[in-house]
Formats: structure tokens, C-alpha cells, sequence
């Protein structure tokens, strides 16, 4: 049976609570809304919280029989180039890998769930991962300001050894405009939240499900778990009560402690449902863009061979306050800042060099010298080992997955940051290998020689000039 | 078999200008004035110079590339020009052109002369000038100059047991030891004298280095003139005469292999063997009466003591609490102030740093002049230091 055989998730580690928001944004008006909402790093955006989320669903499975790639978003960082490519590239994925991006709706990560679903079913496909990330921006005040968050799940589709099947599905469109963002535009616009919340959710929501009950002749009482979206918290509830479901059947959709992550909501909810699910459990999910996609699963015994996973309870153990909304609005390049002359020095990007060098610099595969063994990065045609020497005679190495230690570092005020200071050092890896890499995601005060610290695919740097998004592997302490 | 340059070669005349944020000065006037007073203290007129090496590690937002810069601002009369790069030791490769130039019996009389202008680029600390080519963005981490070397800050005193604490406070005496030199150097950009304790509390630049850990970002020129030793006592009683010149280049060993320890410079310890042992020097510790060394950061002058084996292995705090390297020390260091107060203007710091050894030999340093100094040492380091050139120079009388 066709299902789901892992799941991963990336929750970002700021939170932004919305009363500091609302402190800031008082002058614009009211806006009463509670809890907190994940914030992404300034050196994160859809691309790199799927290489986070899809590093958490691989753990455990062999990357090397990935077939298909599928990205979701409504946030997608480039409009030509292929941003599943760029996910496949970090993941070092083998090149006959079918990808494909899905985009333009927040039910479009369900439909790339659905579509790898029926690749395999079809058999053009074997294991196909899929990925879903939102990190959207709204203009300064508005609903989504406040409301969105950012975040990603991951799951790896597969035929064998499912943890839970793909029973069926029901989808809906209708051209129902929420939310609308042209080419070309950087922040969306939304109508009425009461046309969105009465005309849409309210609307749509029982549509699917009554859609997919009477399909497959199937009750809400069947389901352990039903996960609806919804981006308002008293709509959420007044559906659950409205499908007479019991409390306990009704997956939180983390309104108040991540926000809405657009395209991942449903996604982040369902790793949430299957993190606690057991053999047997039926769980529905339905998602909601210009209509929604609804799908039922039952999860079987393979479920509690599942360790390890940071999902969503390591993710949101691993939390710090933002503290401040100005700084959310200087990561998110809303408020011009000052971060020295040095930083308006130009960095190029030659395409030609990211081309060529594409598996050292996204993949971060390196040399291993077959001689004598010493792994190098970057890649180096000469063995380094002053007693080796070798002249090519080297494999490919990987080092994302090795675990490293921080081998020195240093928090300079001087580099130029929008969060400064930069700390960077280099890392030891386990097994040889030493590379010098930017820090994130880290107190600068917590750093020691000889920390553990592990890999993270971030932006390096953005090159407006030359339209480009720049991307490479950093490290960060590691959290219990 | 190969002999080496020791005695084959000597600096007859040299010329520096004052370091600085030289606004009132473009990289035309800073190359004439070091010219102009080198050629006066050699005594030659410019048509006895036959050959002439060029140094500027970032011509590109200074003066461009290549050759003609030098040729054409001194009106050589198109003489043989090589223009060399080779990081912040560019100045020491300068001279090692000129020096070699001589020894090979190729020419008589050559000159070396560096030049820096930085402080037109907007910002403080090192221009970046894109020099690390087209990849460098893409591959490396957001890392300055002061950041390199605050890793190897980090690691010495991790390796050694030393507390953050303790650790700056040595570095702390290290500047001081420079600021009270520099007070008292006309042409040194910084001059004024700063406490252990005002070193200590200045802001942090990368951490563990702050403020008074860095060098002085600077525009100046320095120049040598060199000729054969057996000639140079028809040009004056006092020349300076090369005991060795040697340089050492990274392997690669450092980054991409994982057995260099973060806390010392493997190509400056490299370099000072090759130097001794050209110089015919048994204990540098005895017998090497000063040197000028790259303290672009003080870490670096602390761990170069090491290196330069004047201080044993981790031992090197004892002899900065004891004053070894004070202008009144055993061995002093950074007698005209240093990369830390006389400044770094790239291109010209390895003959600035000759500049002070000539004329401390010469007995012509003023009120920082040292008794009787014999052999002078110049330790000129370019890059990072898990990548990186060392240059030793040993000079005598």
C-alpha cells in the first residue's frame, strides 16, 4: 500500500510573541490576537526549512533510493529555477531524481503529498520525498503579520513499510480569493477575514469533509485524529464543534505557539498526529487553498519503530524569544538598517562557479582519499596527509550527516550582519575532516571549544544584483 | 649546492613615510615621499638604480595593476619593473625581489619599494576588494581579518588553560608594551599611550579581541635600496647588511588536514628555522638583539614569540608578565610601535618593519634607540593563520 514510510519537520528556533508586535504596532490599530508565532532565522527561507525538514525524515532511511523530489510553497524564494533543485542539491540526491515544485495555494503541499501518492501508486515512482515550507511577509500590521509563522514538514513516500497508508482522497476548487500576491510582488494581500473565516473555512472545510465521508462511507467518529486547516483559532473551534467531534479527536493547528505556516499548517499538524499516533488510528487531514484537498490514512504497526525524529516536539523544545518585532521586520528586509559601509561592498555570484561546483558547495561533499583515507573539504585532487599525498585518488564524501566539533570560533562584530555579531569557526568532523563555517542559530555566549555542533543548510548571502539567492551549509550547536 | 644570500647583499638607504588615515595624501604622494627620502639617505642619483620591485596587495582600489604604477610615478627610465603580491607580507617580498635581484649578480644596485592606500574605501578594518576570487562568497564564512585571528585567540587559550580573563590581559600587555614604543615614533599613526586596564574594558571587535588588540588601518609607503655588499661601503660607513631572507608558504595541512593545533602559525615557525639556520643562528632567543614582527592583532605578536622560538611553546605569558619584549627587555619587540601603532599599510609593512632594524643598527632610532642592538629580525605574515605566507628577514651590522 502506498504511504507515508517518514516524516520530519522544522520548526524555527526564534518565537515572537504577538504582545511585544502589538506594542510596537499600537499606532496602527489593535490587533487582538494571542500567543506566539515561529520566526525563521534572517538566513532562512522555504528552501533551507525543507533541507531542515527533509534531514529529520531521511535520518534512518538511505537518501540513495530517492526518486522524486516534490516542494510546496507559497513562499517560493525563486520564480525560474527550480526550488526543488535546490532542496535536491543540498540533500546531495541522486540526478535521475524526478522534481517538481507545487505552488501558488496553501493546499498545494497536500496536492504534492496527494500527486507523489499517485506517482507511486502508478509506479513511475518508488520513494519520493515531500516537502512543504512557508515563510511568508505580509505588510507591516496586517493580519498575516501578526498571524503567520514559519515553518516545514517533510515526508517520504513510499510502498514498503509504510508507517501509515493513503486510504483516499477527495479534493475541491473554487476560484475563492483570500489571499492574492501578483508576480512580481514581494507582500500579499488579503480580503475580509470575516469573508475569509464565513465565505471560506466555514464553507469549504465541511464541503471536503462531507466529501470524503460519503466517498469512502466513512463517519467522523472513525477518524482518532482530524486535522483541518484554519488560520483563525475561534473558526477552528467552532468547526471541530460543528463536526461533533471530541476534544481529543481535534489535532491542534498550533495557532498560538507557531502561527499559521500557510502550505505546512496541515502538514506540520499531521507529523504532530502521526509523532503520537499508534498502530490502527485513522487520521483524516484537509487542507484549504482555492478549495481543499482531503485524504484519510491509517496508520499501521511499522509506526512505533519511528526514533529519533526532531518533528514537532524536539523542534519546539528548542525555542527562543525574538524579543524584539523590529528585529523580525530587519531579517525579513522591511526596514532598510544600517550594517556598516563594509556591507554595501558588492558580492558577486558567477553561476558558472555554482553550476560546476555544485555538489561541494550545496551537497558539501567532499574528497576521501582511497589510499589512506583522509577526507578533505573542499575537495582537494592532492591528499592533504603530509605523508600521503596521492594524486587522485579520491571518492566522494559526504560530510552533512558526520558529526563534528567545534575545533575554534569567534563572534565578530565586525563582519557585516543584520544580527551581529557573525560568530563562525571551524569544526572537526568525526572520521577527518576539518571545514571553516559561519555559526547560526546560537548564543554567541554559549560557544566552547570542543562543543558538538551539527550541520544546517542557511542562505550565505543575498546578490540583488545579480538576482541570486546563495546557499551553503553552516553549523549550529546541538540541541538535546 | 646552494649557499644562500647571507653577506652577498646591503640596504644602503631607506625612506618611510608617516603612517596614517592619510586623507591629505593619494597613493602618488606616498610613493614619491618614501622615494625621495630613501634615494637622499642611500646618496645615489635614481639613474644608478638598474631593476625595481613593486609591492601592493590591493592595487585595485588604489592605484591598479601591474608594473608601470612604479615606473612611471618615479620616472624610472624604463628600467625592469616586477610588481609582487603576496598578502600582508607583500613589503618583505618586495624586498626579497630587490635583495635576490643583487645576489643573483643580475644587477647592482635595485629597489624595493611598498605602498598601501586603504582609508579611501569607506570603512574600517581591511578593505574586502574581492581578492579571494569568484568562489570565495559562495565557499567561505563571513570572516575578517580580526575574526581569523581571534580563532587562534580562542584556541591558544583553550590549549593552554588560560581563562578568557587571564588571556586578555596578556594580550592587554602585549599592546600596551606597542602604544608606549609608538608615543614615541614621529611617524607611527597611533601615538598615544593606553592602560593594561583601558585595553582590557574596550569594545569587543571579534571576540576575544577588542578594540587595542587590532592594528592601526593605515596609507603609507616605505622603500630600500640594495646593492652588492662588496659596493656598499663606497655609498656609506653604515650599511645594514641581509644575514638571511626566507619565506614560508601554507601546504594546505592546516584546513584540510586536522592535526595543526589552531594556536600557533606553522609557516612563521617554518620560516624562522630556514632563517636561523641561513643566518648561522644557534639560539634566537640569545642572539637575535630585536625584532619587528606581524602584530597585525596581538595574538598574533604572542603566539609569533612562540614560533620564533624567543618564548618556549605555552610559556610565552611568563615573559610578556616579566617584560622581555619591552623597549628596556632582554629581546625588544615592536620598537617603533608596531603594526599595532605605526599601522599597516599592507603593501609597505615589511619595509617599514626593515626601516626600524636599519636604523636601530645604525644608531639613528632617537629617543627609542636601543644599546648597541647586533641582529635585528622581521617577521612579515600574510593571510589567516590556518592559511597563510611568513616572511623572516635577519639583518646585522
Amino acid at each position: 500500500m502506498v504511504g507515508i514510510k517518514s516524516y520530519g519537520a522544522h520548526i524555527p528556533r526564534f518565537r515572537l510573541d504577538r504582545n511585544i508586535m502589538q506594542m510596537s504596532l499600537l499606532f496602527l490599530g489593535f490587533a487582538p490576537l494571542r500567543g506566539e508565532k515561529a520566526v525563521a532565522n534572517w538566513d532562512e527561507d522555504s528552501i533551507t526549512m525543507s533541507v531542515a525538514a527533509a534531514t529529520d525524515c531521511l535520518q534512518g532511511e538511505d537518501a540513495s533510493k530517492v526518486d522524486g523530489i516534490y516542494f510546496a510553497t507559497t513562499s517560493q524564494t525563486y520564480a525560474l529555477r527550480q526550488n526543488a533543485g535546490i532542496i535536491a542539491a543540498a540533500l546531495d540526491l541522486n540526478t535521475d531524481t524526478r522534481a517538481a515544485d507545487f505552488t501558488d495555494s496553501t493546499k498545494s503541499g497536500t496536492s504534492a503529498l496527494l500527486a507523489a501518492a499517485d506517482a507511486i501508486a502508478a509506479g513511475s515512482l518508488n520513494s519520493c520525498l515531500v516537502c512543504a515550507a512557508d515563510m511568508r511577509v505580509s505588510k507591516v500590521a496586517s493580519n498575516g503579520d501578526y498571524t503567520y509563522g514559519d515553518g516545514a514538514a517533510a515526508f517520504l513516500m513510499g510502498k514498503d513499510d509504510v508507517i501509515a497508508t493513503i486510504e483516499g482522497s477527495y479534493s475541491t476548487t473554487h476560484d475563492f480569493v483570500d489571499r492574492r500576491r501578483l508576480e512580481g510582488e514581494r507582500l500579499e494581500h488579503m480580503w475580509e477575514e470575516r469573508f475569509i473565516r464565513d465565505a471560506g473555512y466555514m464553507k469549504f472545510i465541511p464541503e471536503a469533509l462531507a466529501g470524503l465521508t460519503k466517498k469512502y462511507k466513512l463517519n467522523v467518529k472513525d477518524f482518532s485524529k482530524v486535522i483541518y486547516a484554519c488560520a483563525f483559532g475561534g473558526a477552528h473551534a467552532a468547526l471541530g464543534k460543528t463536526f461533533g467531534l471530541a476534544p481529543e479527536q481535534i489535532q491542534d493547528p498550533m495557532l498560538t505557539t507557531v502561527g499559521d505556516t500557510g502550505v505546512a499548517q496541515t502538514l506540520l499538524m499531521l507529523v504532530a498526529a502521526l509523532e503520537d499516533a499508534k498502530a490502527g488510528d485513522k487520521i483524516l487531514v484537509i487542507s484549504f487553498g482555492q478549495g481543499c484537498d482531503a485524504f484519510y490514512l491509517t496508520v499501521t504497526d511499522k509506526i512505533s519503530k519511528v526514533k529519533g525524529k526532531k518533528a514537532i516536539k524536539r523542534n519546539m523544545a528548542n525555542k527562543v524569544a525574538l524579543g524584539s518585532y523590529e528585529k523580525y521586520l530587519a531579517f525579513r528586509k522591511q526596514m532598510p538598517c544600517e550594517i556598516g559601509i563594509r556591507g554595501e561592498e558588492a558580492l558577486f555570484t558567477s553561476f558558472s562557479v555554482v553550476s560546476r561546483d555544485n555538489r561541494e558547495l550545496y551537497g558539501m561533499v567532499g574528497f576521501k582519499c582511497k589510499k589512506c583515507g583522509t577526507p578533505s573539504y573542499p575537495p582537494q585532487r592532492i591528499c592533504p596527509n603530509p605523508d600521503c599525498g596521492a594524486v587522485d585518488q579520491y571518492e566522494p564524501y559526504r560530510f552533512t550527516d558526520k558529526k563534528a566539533t567545534l575545533f575554534t570560533y569567534t563572534s565578530d562584530f565586525l563582519a557585516p550582519s543584520i544580527d551581529p555579531p557573525a560568530s563562525y569557526g571551524f569544526i572537526d568532523f568525526d572520521g577527518g575532516g576539518r571545514a571553516g563555517v559561519d555559526l547560526t542559530d546560537c548564543d554567541a555566549n554559549a560557544l566552547k571549544v570542543g562543543m558538538p555542533v551539527e550541520l544546517t543548510f542557511r542562505i550565505k548571502y543575498t546578490d540583488e544584483k545579480r538576482a541570486a539567492v546563495n546557499y551553503g551549509w553552516k553549523a549550529m550547536p546541538i540541541v538535546a | 649546492m646552494a649557499e644562500g644570500i647571507k653577506d652577498k647583499v646591503a640596504i644602503i638607504g631607506m625612506g618611510c613615510t608617516k603612517f596614517g588615515e592619510r586623507f591629505d595624501a593619494g597613493p602618488q604622494d606616498l610613493i614619491v615621499d618614501a622615494f625621495v627620502e630613501c634615494l637622499a639617505d642611500a646618496g645615489i642619483e635614481k639613474n644608478a638604480i638598474q631593476a625595481a620591485w613593486w609591492g601592493c596587495h590591493m592595487p585595485d582600489i588604489s592605484v591598479g595593476r601591474g608594473a608601470t604604477v612604479l615606473g612611471m610615478a618615479l620616472k624610472l627610465p624604463f628600467i625592469p619593473v616586477t610588481r609582487v603580491e603576496n598578502f600582508c607580507a607583500t613589503g618583505s617580498e618586495a624586498l626579497r625581489g630587490a635583495v635576490y635581484g643583487v645576489a643573483s649578480g643580475a644587477y647592482d644596485i635595485c629597489l624595493a619599494l611598498g605602498m598601501e592606500k586603504l582609508k579611501d574605501c569607506g570603512y574600517g578594518g581591511l578593505p574586502l576588494a574581492g581578492g579571494m576570487g569568484y568562489k570565495a562568497p559562495l565557499f567561505m564564512f563571513n570572516m575578517t581579518a580580526p575574526g581569523g585571528f581571534a580563532m587562534m585567540a580562542t584556541k591558544y587559550f583553550s590549549q593552554y588553560n588560560i581563562s578568557p580573563q587571564d588571556g586578555k590581559m596578556m594580550l592587554a600587555k602585549v599592546s600596551a608594551k606597542s602604544h608606549v614604543n609608538g608615543a614615541l615614533n614621529p611617524k607611527a599613526h597611533l601615538r598615544k599611550e593606553v592602560t593594561v586596564e583601558q585595553i582590557v574594558n574596550a569594545p569587543i571587535i571579534a571576540w576575544p579581541l577588542g578594540l587595542f588588540d587590532c592594528c592601526g588601518v593605515s596609507d603609507g609607503a616605505a622603500a630600500a635600496i640594495v646593492c652588492r655588499a662588496d659596493m656598499a661601503k663606497k655609498f656609506r660607513q653604515d650599511p645594514v647588511f641581509v644575514k638571511s631572507m626566507q619565506i614560508s608558504v601554507s601546504s594546505g595541512e592546516e584546513m584540510y588536514y586536522t592535526k595543526w593545533d589552531g594556536s600557533h602559525v606553522e609557516p612563521g615557525y617554518r620560516a624562522g628555522i630556514a632563517a636561523y639556520k641561513e643566518a648561522g643562528i644557534k639560539n634566537p632567543r640569545d642572539e637575535v638583539s630585536m625584532a619587528e614582527v606581524h602584530d597585525c592583532f596581538s595574538i598574533t605578536e604572542a603566539v609569533t614569540m612562540e614560533d620564533l622560538q624567543f618564548s618556549p611553546r605555552g610559556k610565552v605569558k611568563d615573559d610578556i608578565d616579566a617584560g622581555r619584549f619591552n623597549r628596556d627587555g632582554a629581546q625588544p619587540i615592536q620598537i617603533d610601535g608596531g603594526l599595532k601603532c605605526f599601522g599597516h599599510p599592507i603593501g609597505a609593512s615589511g619595509l617599514r618593519m626593515m626601516y626600524e632594524m636599519y636604523k636601530q643598527l645604525q644608531g639613528k632610532a632617537d629617543k627609542r634607540q636601543l644599546k648597541d642592538p647586533k641582529i635585528g629580525l622581521t617577521h612579515n605574515m600574510g593571510g589567516f593563520p590556518s592559511m597563510n605566507v611568513v616572511s623572516v628577514c635577519i639583518v646585522g651590522k
